[in-house]
């Protein structure tokens, strides 16, 4: 069951600002997925091998060599997109 | 059935006294170490190269976490990574994969970092390291693989600064996260493991400790009473000795004061050498790892016997070794192994002098000369020393006189031979002993008159003036037998 505690909490990990309506909208809304999700505790999975990883694929790996198999960008491509910049850095608030 | 013997992992001696904690410190550590000979990162073909560089300059989709790229992990990085962890005698798991650590900070750009979680690719370790009270075993509970974050930059000092400068040219590097158990009881034994796991590191050439950021540390600290404090941004090993020095202090006038030690995280002033409270104002972590889904998961600890065989001679091993090989004293051994540069520089001086005599030579001299002028090994030729060596050797010059040489050698440069003409540091010995005996004997009266009265320390004062004379250049156990001589 998610509270409308629950979801504040999720909210502020995810850095998205709520209003109390949206509060209200959406913690129904949440707990329905979730019920749905409890359809999944029904399966009996006795003697079932835990799944890692959704693709049945192991060890791919790339060689140590430069620019492959990305090339990299100039440092004026790497700060196109940033609002902020100063002396080729990004420029952020200060977080503690 | 007897165990075999590990030869990997000898058996040290144990201390005569069993250290007791008085304070009930507990230490353990989180070194972060840079697979920096790598020539590229871990999940990008962006250069390892970036230190001199100006900043994002080395940087792709990948590493600056643009929508839709697809990191691809570096196959260098993983067997560097099991490397160290058989080198730390850990567990190579069977089943390894990474997760995303999930947090907003401006260090990763993509809002998560990739790191492994509860299979992480080696665990269970332990290396050994000296301490309070002879050899001490240090618990390594992990060594997993991660991404490393970027550089920030703060105008001024973190708690005061307006905002946040970032260069990602960091970002992405292969990092190891070796995770000690909570098995040291001092910041001396800190200091000490960050020696050792460092040693151990650049044993295995995968490491390059002279970089900048290539090891940091955090510290979890506690004493009897409270709960325990992690300290972070410790960016070095004196650094992490004084911050928990620090942190000691604190936590038992916090508890003296009738106060309670919280579990907080700390931030260390390397500057002012204090640690302060980050006063986080985020709830308690909450990181919703998950699987990270563009990496799949890795089966390699098939891969772990051959690396076993290509791993170097690890420090304790060397160190068995020059003892049982050079027959030279265990400390000597423990002090010329616990460098690799110094190791090697010992070995090769060994293989055409007296190893006993180059071990003295250079532990006992040569080390602390070049620690008095804060230089390594490298400030130091091994060919000079073989000189030194074989000019005391042949008793050309005095052990005074070699010190000299060594000094000279460090401070203005130069050959053994020139320094050797240059000073007059060839012992002298023959009539001019002989001469300069006879004038002490008759210069010194008193000391001759207590000599014979039975006085043996009187001789002591007449050799010092024999050596007075020859201004330092005669041997002086001669020196000794020549008066004995004369006076009869």
């Amino acid at each position: 069951m998610i509270t409308k505690k629950d979801l504040e909490h999720m909210a502020w990990l995810s850095r998205l600002e709520l209003s109390g309506e949206d509060t209200e909208k959406y913690t129904p809304k949440l707990n329905s997925v979730l019920d749905y999700f409890g359809e999944l505790d029904k399966v009996d999975t006795e003697g079932v091998e835990p799944t890692y990883h959704v693709l049945q694929l192991s060890n791919v790996f790339r060689d140590d060599e430069p620019s492959q198999p990305t090339k990299p960008l100039s440092q004026e491509e790497a700060l196109s997109n940033a609002p902020r910049k100063q002396d080729g850095f990004f420029k952020a608030p200060r977080m503690m | 059935m007897f165990d075999e013997p590990n030869k990997t992992n000898p058996p040290f001696s144990k201390g005569s006294s069993k250290y007791e904690n008085p304070d009930g410190v507990k230490i353990g550590l989180e070194v972060h170490v840079q697979l920096n000979k790598l020539k590229t990162k871990v999940f990008c073909g962006c250069t390892t190269d970036y230190h001199n560089d100006p900043p994002n300059s080395h940087v792709c989709p990948v590493c600056l976490g643009l929508p839709g790229a697809l990191p691809v992990i570096n196959k260098k990085a993983v067997e560097a990574a099991i490397k160290v962890g058989l080198a730390l005698n850990c567990k190579v798991e069977e089943h390894t994969q990474f997760y995303r650590k999930n947090y907003y900070y401006p260090d990763l750009p993509k809002g998560f970092q990739i790191t492994q979680y509860d299979f992480p690719i080696s665990s269970q370790g332990y290396v050994m390291i000296e301490g309070e009270d002879g050899e001490h075993r240090i618990g390594i509970t992990r060594a997993h693989m991660e991404e490393d974050p970027g550089r920030l930059v703060h105008e001024g000092t973190i708690d005061k600064s307006k905002y946040t400068l970032i260069d990602y040219n960091r970002s992405g590097m292969a990092l190891l996260e070796v995770v000690s158990d909570p098995d040291m009881r001092s910041p001396k034994e800190a200091r000490r493991y960050l020696d050792k796991l460092r040693n151990i590191l650049e044993y295995l050439d995968v490491f390059d400790g002279n970089l900048e950021g290539a090891l940091r540390v955090d510290a979890n600290i506690s004493i009897m009473g409270g709960q325990r404090a992690e300290i972070k941004n410790i960016s070095s090993h004196k650094g992490a000795e004084r911050a928990l020095l620090y942190e000691i202090v604190r936590q038992k006038n916090v508890l003296r004061r009738g106060g309670v030690v919280v579990l907080e995280t700390r931030h260390f002033d390397e500057a002012r050498e204090i640690t302060l409270s980050m006063r986080s104002k985020e709830e308690a972590h909450d990181y919703r790892y998950f699987p990270e889904p563009d990496l799949v998961p890795l089966k390699i600890s098939g891969w772990a016997p051959a690396i076993k065989e290509t791993l170097p001679e690890l420090p304790d091993a060397r160190r068995m070794r020059f003892v049982e090989q050079y027959g030279i004293a265990d400390d000597h051994a423990k002090a010329l192994t616990s460098e690799l540069k110094l190791a090697v520089f010992y070995e090769e001086v060994a293989k055409k002098a007296d190893p006993k005599m180059a071990a003295v030579w250079i532990c006992d001299v040569l080390k602390g000369e070049l620690n008095y002028r804060d230089l390594t090994i490298d400030a130091f030729r091994k060919e000079h020393m073989l000189s030194v060596i074989e000019l005391l050797a042949s008793k050309k010059i005095t052990e005074d006189g070699a010190v000299d040489i060594i000094r000279t050698l460090l401070d203005k440069g130069g050959s053994p031979e020139e320094i050797v003409a240059q000073k007059g540091l060839v012992v002298v010995e023959g009539d001019i002993v002989s001469t300069a005996a006879e004038e002490a004997i008759k210069e010194n009266p008193q000391a001759v008159a207590d000599y014979k009265a039975g006085k043996e320390k009187a001789l002591n004062s007449l050799v010092g003036a024999v050596m007075k004379k020859t201004k330092g250049r005669a041997d002086a156990r001669a020196a000794r037998e020549v008066l004995l001589g004369k006076l009869g």
